[in-house]
């Protein structure tokens, strides 16, 4: 007896736990939202959760009674009844008004969530980045502060973004769940929409969101994470005029960075610029973009941010992210090389 | 009614390409076919006006460089004939006049092989003189797909309707053959209508621009 | 020919099977091989769920599990749901229409040898690459993929949508010219109705996808740039292409189950069903607005807001009829004496699971909320919720059904019930939590994920519904040859209740099916006669002589034909000398085995009246 009251015990708060947990992690789940667009689409989620609920426990109910009430238990053959016009009537119109319900919110959020007249405006203050995928990796352009980085997008709170979105090789989608639903970044033309990311949640989620691609696009596509810094306006432009400050390749601070810039420049820079103001054409931006590596939350988006992870990545890329661009572009390195390349990657700063 | 039974000009009934059980399912079988044809000419139409005039670079030439009205016309009043000889040919099947029947098979046949050959000699000029290909860009693989298509369908025809009458030259008309020759010129028709909308949405369409 | 039955040896049974153009026979063909694939695509499922079981695993390697899941959508979807949705179309339908065949029998036979060498085709993927694209093969992806992979879908496919469009055609005809007497449009049992509808659809849907299917062909193997963007191509096309084929699809497989659960409704529950002429009704316009809906697969693809908008209230009607549809079932019961057999075990399980199936379709049918479900898991646990918890269960319930029909012997109804509560509760596990996954932002067609984004325990308790899932059909298996092992014959009506003309013939038919058509009088025609106390129908004609198509090797060889030559076109590509040689000789097989047929005289034989008496007295 008293071992089934201690498993009671458990099972509850395993099913507490369990609800606890059924909103998922703030920085990366669309049940905690945490800017307009995600709250627009939240809302929706709910009404038309509401909605069907409603129809679940009706249909539930009439499902019950008949498990309980008609049973056979006789061998009595039952009245033949053709059908109720009444009935038939009802359950026409119901549903029928409760679509409308849904339908009028839907279609206003749709245009809602597509205007973006702002983008074309002349003199638009609005902010505009150009977002670009390639296979497993982001590039992240800003044409109207002429800096380029990738893997880690970064934004100001509390105002809307704007997004132009294509894609270099492959379909893929871009999507931050917490912030916004996603949109395809098409081989064929440009798509564009907006998010707005609320600085106060933003805060609560650890000001790093996890964006994720969300067409399958090969091999890696489970591995093609991002992250999204959200910041306030202010530390936004600091940001940014620190990046525009890099007019050079920074220079190495220590020694062991300064083999790992040789190496890096013979090896390396072939593919990755080290300055934002990437002058190249769209089409010869072969690799991320590393100006602020040392800055960044990840190695290749994934692995955790440290000399150890980053040296396993180019040492074989290909472990960690199977089918990527990277395998196979440069030399072995030795060990001794990777040790000076990592210092030299990781010193890639912009900010304090 | 009988399918193997002998037939005279006196038995025979009105519609022979439907009075068996078997001749009405394939009338009907086969024009549920050509819905589904048609279904799939209208795809082929919808990408080739997606894919007009989408070339790569501008030394390609584009749909209103390439077509000319006087070929495509002689080749469109070619099969347009070869439809009305068709009616005739099944006229005299409904009468069960065999000989006349063949004699405009084989016109409609001839007519078809013209048809045939100028769009043959079509192609060869896009390719020789505009190098127009089927690999040259996308407009080009639209347009060799779906001119293409329907040629494919009119040489299947062709041997369709030749088969038929190379196999029954010898044993005249009866209901096990008449709905065969019927089906076939119902298909015969379909290709011609086809390409009554090619010519109005490729061609005139394209020298418009 | 005409003698029934006798003991035959192994090769004489196998040569009948390969040029049989009996429906029954047919049927029991698409059964068996639509079941294998079952069982491949569901061992591939396995694969998922073991991959996916914890995060950062390497049960399989990413590429891998790409062709996993590309060959467990394309597979289901092709060659196991719809080839089983045929198996009992073929079995049942002319049955319950009063007819001795359908309209093309040979074309039935060609249906099927199609299907099967297109599936066997896609299959053969398997020893050197198989595609990689997903089941929806978008063009980008499809174009970048390296080695055959894509050309083995490509090439697989359309052989086998052929099969399916011509066995569309052949079921249009036969319920349009073949019914018996007196067994008009609205007497048609809903089975029938819905048969006729997906065939309607089918007839409309896969040319679409044979083009798309022919154009990607041509990119990949002949150089052609459809899809090239760099070449003026647009993949958005095929976008439109696979979706304007793909939505109807999902109908194709549907209708059919409502109509397998309408019988067993009806059947189980002693009671006509409830509001025919709605039920009727609600199916047309089903099959009619699946085709208005395709783009609400592509409400991230950036067409716009006024296409979304419209898209998406197009999307919200189809809730109506299917609503309706849920209703006239629960009522059809209402005030009935239902009885819980194996098959309405299923029918009750539909109901629940295929609601929140629905209901989950008209959120993702919200397009601006569709933008955070769009190719997650939630999309993922919608669709596996409307396909598995509506067609799946369908099939299951109508395999225990019509087993007897079928085979003339009864599935053991505890074992069935084993299955049942199996499958029930794991697919339950495996998918319910699933909606949440993909609300917690977990990307669908993902090899695998990371930890620290809180699907760990989630994505375990899906992987152990999986494990409850094998188990069901493990038992559904022995069940299957345990019952044909004992081989317990059973009479007309083994349920007690049967309703429609099936039930009035011996289990299994003979080969002829009627010997005399019978007079239908109304609805449920056989349960009106039995209702005044008659035993079987009336006959609507004398005894007579009936005619029967010949067994014909054709349909085979034409399918093997183009089996034989999709193996030249794919490695023309790549210059082997054999290849171009073998793609030709594969054509030559096909439209040489067309020729044949087409000189060849086939009128069929005739049995005579006398034989038939004569069976009579052996009866009696």
């Amino acid at each position: 007896m008293k071992r089934l009251a201690k498993w009671r015990l458990f099972s509850l708060f395993a099913i507490l736990a369990l609800i606890l947990s059924g909103c998922g992690k703030p920085f990366v789940s669309a049940l905690q939202p945490a800017g307009e667009v995600a709250d627009m689409q939240y809302d929706l989620m709910k009404l038309s959760t509401i909605i069907m609920v409603g129809v679940i426990v009706v249909v539930l109910l009439i499902f019950t009674i008949i498990f309980v009430r008609f049973r056979r238990k006789d061998d009595k053959i039952p009245k033949q009844v053709e059908g109720s016009h009444k009935l038939e009537i009802i359950w026409t119109t119901i549903p029928i008004l409760l679509l409308l319900i849904l339908a009028v919110p839907t279609v206003a959020t749709t245009f809602n969530l597509a205007d973006v007249k702002e983008m074309d405006k002349k003199d638009s203050k609005a902010l505009v980045i150009n977002v670009r995928s390639h296979l497993y990796w982001w590039d992240f352009e800003y044409p109207g502060q002429k800096i380029v980085t990738s893997q880690e997008l970064v934004v100001p709170t509390d105002e809307k973004v704007y997004f132009n979105l294509k894609s270099m090789d492959v379909k893929h989608s871009f999507w931050i769940p917490a912030v916004g639903g996603k949109l395809d970044t098409n081989t064929d033309n440009i798509n564009k929409f907006w998010l707005e990311f609320d600085d106060k949640r933003s805060n609560e989620a650890g000001n790093l969101f996890y964006g994720k691609c969300a067409e399958l696009c090969g091999p890696s596509h489970a591995l093609m994470d991002f992250k999204v810094k959200a910041m306030s306006r202010d530390k936004f432009d600091a940001w940014v005029s620190s990046m525009q400050d890099v007019k050079e390749p920074q220079k190495a601070q220590t020694d062991l960075a300064a083999q790992g810039q040789d190496i890096f420049n013979k090896s390396c820079i072939g593919c990755h610029a080290v300055t934002p103001a990437n002058k190249m054409p769209e089409t010869a931006r072969l690799a991320p973009n590393l100006t602020n590596f040392g800055d960044r939350s990840r190695v290749a988006g994934i692995l955790d941010h440290n000399k150890e992870e980053l040296k396993n990545w180019i040492k074989n890329p290909e472990t960690y992210k199977p089918g990527n661009q990277m395998t196979g572009k440069y030399q072995d390195l030795s060990d001794a090389q990777l040790d000076a390349l990592a210092e030299y990657l990781m010193g890639l700063k912009v900010q304090e | 009614m009988h399918v193997e039974e002998k037939m005279t000009y006196e038995t025979w009934p009105a519609a022979p390409e439907k009075s068996t059980l078997e001749s009405k399912n394939k009338f009907l079988g086969f024009w549920l076919f050509l819905g589904g044809e048609t279904v799939l000419f209208a795809t082929l139409f919808a990408t080739y006006l997606a894919l007009k005039d989408k070339v790569p670079n501008t030394s390609q030439h584009l749909a209103k460089d390439l077509f000319e009205l006087p070929l495509t016309f002689v080749a469109t009043m070619l099969l347009l004939t070869s439809s009305l000889t068709s009616v005739y040919a099944m006229y005299h099947m409904k009468n069960f006049a065999f000989k006349k029947m063949m004699l405009w098979l084989g016109l409609t046949v001839l007519l078809g092989a013209g048809f045939l050959g100028l769009e043959v000699y079509e192609f060869n000029h896009y390719v020789h003189k505009f190098h127009h290909t089927f690999t040259s860009s996308a407009f080009g693989s639209a347009f060799y797909t779906l001119v293409g298509f329907h040629g494919a369908h009119v040489a299947f025809g062709l041997c369709w309707i030749l088969t038929l009458m190379i196999r029954n030259s010898k044993r005249g008309l009866n209901l096990y053959n008449a709905p065969k020759f019927y089906v076939a010129s119902l298909y015969w028709h379909f290709i011609d209508v086809v390409w009554v909308f090619i010519f109005t949405v490729v061609y005139l369409m394209g020298m418009v621009g | 020919m005409s003698t029934i039955a006798q003991k035959k040896g192994f090769g004489a049974t196998l040569w009948d099977f390969l040029t049989t153009v009996d429906h029954k026979k047919i049927a029991i063909l698409y059964l068996i091989a639509g079941g294998i694939f079952f069982l491949m695509g569901g061992l591939e499922a396995v694969f998922i769920r073991i991959q996916l079981a914890v995060p950062n695993n390497d049960f399989v390697s990413a590429g891998a599990f790409n062709e996993i899941i590309t060959m467990h959508g394309t597979t289901m979807i092709f060659l196991a749901a719809m080839p089983l949705l045929f198996a009992f179309m073929n079995a049942v339908m002319p049955l319950q229409i009063g007819a001795r065949d359908v309209a093309f029998p040979f074309v039935n036979a060609l249906g099927f040898w199609l299907f099967f060498f297109g599936g066997v085709f896609l299959n053969l993927s398997w020893f050197t690459g198989a595609p990689d694209a997903g089941w929806t093969s978008y063009a980008s992806l499809s174009l970048h993929s390296k080695g055959h992979g894509i050309d083995f879908y490509v090439l697989g496919l359309q052989i086998s949508g052929l099969g399916t469009l011509i066995g569309g055609i052949n079921f249009l005809v036969t319920i349009i010219n073949m019914r018996a007497p007196g067994m008009t449009y609205m007497r048609m049992p809903l089975f029938t109705w819905s048969t006729f509808v997906a065939s309607a659809m089918i007839l409309f849907a896969f040319p679409p996808l044979t083009v798309g299917l022919t154009l990607m062909m041509f990119d990949r193997l002949f150089g052609a740039n459809f899809f090239d963007v760099t070449m003026g191509g647009n993949t958005v096309i095929w976008e439109h292409l696979f979706w304007i084929f793909g939505h109807p699809e999902v109908y194709i497989l549907i209708l059919p189950a409502f109509g397998i659960f309408s019988e067993i409704f009806s059947l189980f529950s002693r009671k006509r069903l409830f509001g025919y002429s709605s039920m009727v009704f609600a199916t047309v316009l089903i099959g009619f607005l699946g085709f208005m809906v395709w783009a609400h697969h592509m409400f991230t693809t950036g067409l716009g807001p006024v296409a979304n908008a419209i898209f998406a209230v197009a999307t919200m009607a189809i809730g109506v009829p299917t609503g309706i549809k849920i209703f006239n079932w629960l009522f059809t019961m209402w005030g009935g004496s239902v009885k819980f057999t194996t098959p309405m075990y299923y029918a009750f399980g539909f109901i629940p699971s295929f609601v929140m199936g629905g209901v989950t379709g008209v959120m993702v049918a919200t397009a601006a909320a569709d933008y955070q479900y769009h190719d997650t898991y939630f999309v993922v646990a919608h669709f596996h919720y409307v396909i598995v918890g509506g067609v799946v269960l369908a099939i299951l319930a109508a395999t225990h059904l019509w087993w007897p029909k079928m085979f003339g012997t009864m599935l053991n109804e505890t074992l069935g019930k084993i299955t049942f509560w199996f499958f029930f509760i794991g697919f339950h596990l495996t998918f319910f939590i699933q909606h949440f996954l993909g609300l917690w932002g977990m990307p669908r067609r993902v090899f695998t994920f990371l930890p620290g984004q809180g699907y760990d325990a989630a994505n375990m308790i899906s992987s152990v519904g999986a494990a409850f899932m094998s188990i069901g059909v493990l038992v559904l298996l022995y069940n299957i040859i345990m019952t044909s092992v004992k081989n317990v014959k059973v009479g007309n009506d083994p349920w007690g209740d049967g309703r429609t003309l099936e039930w009035s013939i011996p289990s299994p038919p003979p080969f002829y099916n009627f010997k005399q058509l019978p007079l239908v009088r109304g609805l449920d025609a056989y349960w009106l006669e039995k209702m005044e106390g008659k035993k079987g129908m009336t006959p609507a004609e004398p005894l007579g002589d009936i005619h029967m198509p010949n067994s014909s090797f054709i349909p085979f060889m034409i399918s093997l034909g183009l089996f034989i030559a999709a193996f030249g076109a794919m490695y023309q590509v790549d210059k082997v000398a054999w290849a171009l040689p073998v793609m030709i000789f594969g054509l030559l097989v096909t439209f040489g085995s067309m020729f044949v047929r087409s000189i060849k005289d086939d009128h069929g034989f005739h049995i005579h009246k006398e034989e038939l008496q004569e069976e009579k007295g052996a009866e009696a």
